[in-house]
């Protein structure tokens, strides 16, 4: 399969600093050694939960922080050589073409657009700063945005603040479109929102990811969601990759057990019997001092010594992969203990 | 079984500088004891202003205009109904808290940040259950006559006095103002403490004599999501009013939640008054469901009913609209959004969203009609 993106070893660390030196004294680990490979027209779920680094990843590889380690290689569609993302100088970003062909939609459309501005201008500016073109033709291909994301003539001359929640998700779609953009980060984009607007919205980015040939990270803490509109799920876990399979591989044969907590972990909007419910207890470690060996050990109910020891490498099980010294006994286990 | 708190008509609007928004329009529904009741639906819709109004709560521009919040407060009398709006705020804060507590949505803005939370468990014994702390305050002095120390000595008198009798008793009342004097309620604070470790125990939180000397900011959400529980339940509550309890939780917080919340109503709680937007968790934890669209209740049925066969157009479009386990095919979006609620659509508020709209629909507002046994939905359709 054609890879758009590919990952290596990708890490992210927060430096905590303090005394009067502002010496560091603690590292917040937020992405520690990723290995993903995105491929071209699919739509990739990022689940997780709160400060697992779903958004950190995200964020990388837009480059809207430096990695600290590691590489993020971008293989352009049309053929250009690769370019290493996490490595290329800041200034160089934009001429390069990486600025328009990775984009990124944001989680609240309240805050991810300017107040001050209309949204002509808003929708405009991605395209202004890519070509020149004639007022006229501008507004003919804001218009042509507007209307490919369910907007009207009628709201070009808006501000942001006259949009509903909904309205307001597809003028970020929109902007975030305007570049033609070969690859999307989609951080949470329906949780700010209804629940019958989400579908709306839903709908949307899968008519887009078809007509325009995007491919999408849509990360989001929402299971359901994610299994409706993505084709492959990554499931991480304090700064990891715990498990990567195709959407009905996960849900139908998960062997990660935080994977299968999280399965059994959604409320399903449907009454009649439900598989009995495998809680985890405790909280998720902070990532400033993570456990050692298997992350999810303190949280596990199938720990056994070798957990506490060594670290489970990602490796491949079926059409997927899982990082658990126990991946093939999983299934057995969790039957067994919550029927 | 009997009801055990019913709104009927209530009316509340907001009047802000765009215009009066009106935001429940006679809603009316009935909890039953013993019963997890659930109210479903989107943001603005009315969910948290109904269940702020029933407990008055309603702050500044809100004003409840009409209706009745009855509460029965003994089973064996199901005919007593008190009505809520007609109390004193005295008598409102009696009960809030005692017999009807709260649990809202965000553990961070209910805890108080500068209060550790042992007290802030403890502040609920302090308030509603003087009188028998004092007993215990009193009981422990006479098995060990230096327990409390030097304020215990001093103010023996006074604790008899508030274990006797009403704690609102003027002399305490004067005693609780003057600085030196105050301090005959610290037994009764290392008692309400006492019990604010068994009950923060209770709840599955690990060592809770560590845990109360902690201030929120220290805690996890779950856990503090847990002492928000715990001050809730703190005086075993007839009904619990949960305000999106965990909707700002992780999956496998959430999970942990919900599951001690199904352990609670086997054991402590008899009826649970459940807000959510997520109709996950009404699927798991309700027995029966309210609908509510701008500010009405569209349809109010049991839980199995309403997800198998929703009769209301706006149930079943905000059934279909969110993913399933099992989803086959698009979802099905409700077009449109939610009305402003200054100028509400004339008749059925959901007459512009529905597929099914009648001549009659924008005209007249439809009441809540019985289709089966417990199966209410307001629409002409029916």
């Amino acid at each position: 399969m054609d890879t758009i993106l590919e990952l290596k070893k990708l890490q992210k660390h927060y430096s905590i600093r303090g005394g009067v030196l502002r010496r560091q004294v603690n590292t917040v680990r937020a992405l520690d050694g990723i290995d993903l490979d995105i491929y071209r027209g699919e739509c990739l779920g990022l689940v997780g939960e709160s400060g697992c680094g779903k958004t950190t990843t995200g964020k990388a590889i837009v480059r809207l922080h430096a990695a600290t380690a590691g590489s993020i290689h971008f293989h352009p569609a049309n053929g250009d050589a690769d370019m290493d993302i996490a490595r290329v100088p800041r200034r160089r970003l934009k001429k390069m073409g990486l600025r328009s062909k990775l984009q990124m939609v944001f989680q609240d459309p309240t805050t991810s657009l300017n107040p001050r501005m209309l949204v002509k201008n808003i929708i405009a500016e991605p395209i202004r700063e890519r070509e020149r073109l004639t007022a006229r033709q501008l507004e003919d291909r804001v218009l042509e945005l507007l209307v490919m994301v369910g907007l009207t003539r009628d709201h070009l001359l808006r501000y942001p603040h006259e949009f509903s929640g909904g309205q307001r998700q597809r003028i970020a779609v929109a902007r975030a479109i305007a570049a033609s953009p070969e690859f999307i980060v989609l951080d949470e984009p329906t949780s700010a929102l209804d629940v019958s607007v989400q579908a709306q919205i839903l709908n949307l980015l899968q008519q887009l990811r078809r007509k325009l040939n995007l491919t999408y990270l849509f990360v989001s803490h929402h299971l359901l969601v994610v299994k409706y509109i993505a084709t492959r799920i990554a499931v991480m876990y304090l700064g990891k990759i715990v498990e990567l399979a195709p959407t009905d591989q996960l849900f139908a044969d998960p062997r990660h057990p935080y994977t299968c907590a999280l399965l059994s972990g959604i409320p399903i909007p449907e009454v009649g019997p439900r598989p009995a419910r495998m809680v985890l207890t405790g909280d998720v470690p902070s990532p400033l001092n993570p456990p050692d060996a298997c992350r999810f050990h303190t949280r596990c109910p199938f720990c056994i010594a070798i957990c506490r020891e060594q670290e489970p490498p990602l490796e491949k099980n079926g059409r997927g992969y899982a990082a658990c010294h126990r991946k093939n006994e999983v299934p057995g286990l969790v039957a067994t203990q919550y029927g | 079984m009997s009801a055990i708190l019913q709104t009927r008509n209530l009316i509340t609007n907001f009047y802000t500088y765009e215009g009066v928004v009106k935001a429940l329009n006679n809603v009316s529904i009935t909890v039953r004891r013993g019963e997890t009741f659930g109210l479903v639906g989107e943001s603005g819709c009315g969910k948290s202003v109904t269940v702020r109004s029933i407990m008055r709560v309603i702050s500044a521009p809100g004003k409840i205009e009409g209706g009745q919040v009855l509460f029965f407060r003994d089973e064996a009398k199901p005919d007593e109904a008190e009505d809520l709006l007609q109390k004193n705020e005295a008598d409102m804060q009696a009960l809030r808290g005692d017999t009807i507590s709260m649990i809202f949505q965000e553990p961070n803005a209910a805890l108080n940040p500068v209060m550790t939370v042992g007290e802030q468990v403890a502040e609920s014994f302090l308030f509603h259950r003087t009188a028998s702390l004092a007993r215990d305050a009193v009981a422990r002095m006479q098995d060990e006559p230096g327990a409390y120390g030097l304020s215990g000595r001093l103010f023996k008198s006074f604790l008899q006095k508030a274990a006797g009798q009403d704690p609102r008793l003027p002399m305490l009342k004067i005693a609780d103002r003057l600085p030196l004097l105050r301090r005959w309620r610290k037994p009764l604070l290392a008692e309400a403490l006492k019990r604010s470790v068994k009950i923060i125990g209770q709840l599955g939180i690990a060592n809770p004599e560590e845990i109360i000397g902690r201030y929120p900011h220290q805690l996890s959400g779950g856990m503090k999501q847990r002492i928000v529980i715990a001050i809730a339940l703190a005086c075993q509550p007839d009904l619990l009013i949960a305000d999106e309890a965990t909707s700002n939780l992780d999956v496998t917080i959430q999970a942990q939640i919900l599951d001690l919340l199904h352990q609670l109503k086997k054991t402590t709680i008899q009826s649970i008054l459940l807000i959510t937007h997520d109709l996950g968790v009404v699927a798991e934890t309700c027995d029966r469901v309210g609908v509510m669209y701008a500010g009405t209740v569209c349809e109010v049925a049991p839980v199995r009913a309403l997800f198998e066969k929703p009769l209301h157009p706006y149930s079943a479009a905000l059934l279909n609209s969110v993913p399933k386990l099992h989803q086959k095919g698009e979802l099905a979006a409700i077009e449109g959004s939610v009305p402003n609620l200054v100028t509400p659509p004339t008749g059925c508020r959901f007459h512009p969203r529905c597929d099914k709209a009648l001549e009659i629909c924008l005209q007249k507002n439809p009441e809540l009609k019985r289709m089966a046994q417990d199966h209410f939905v307001a629409c002409h359709l029916y």
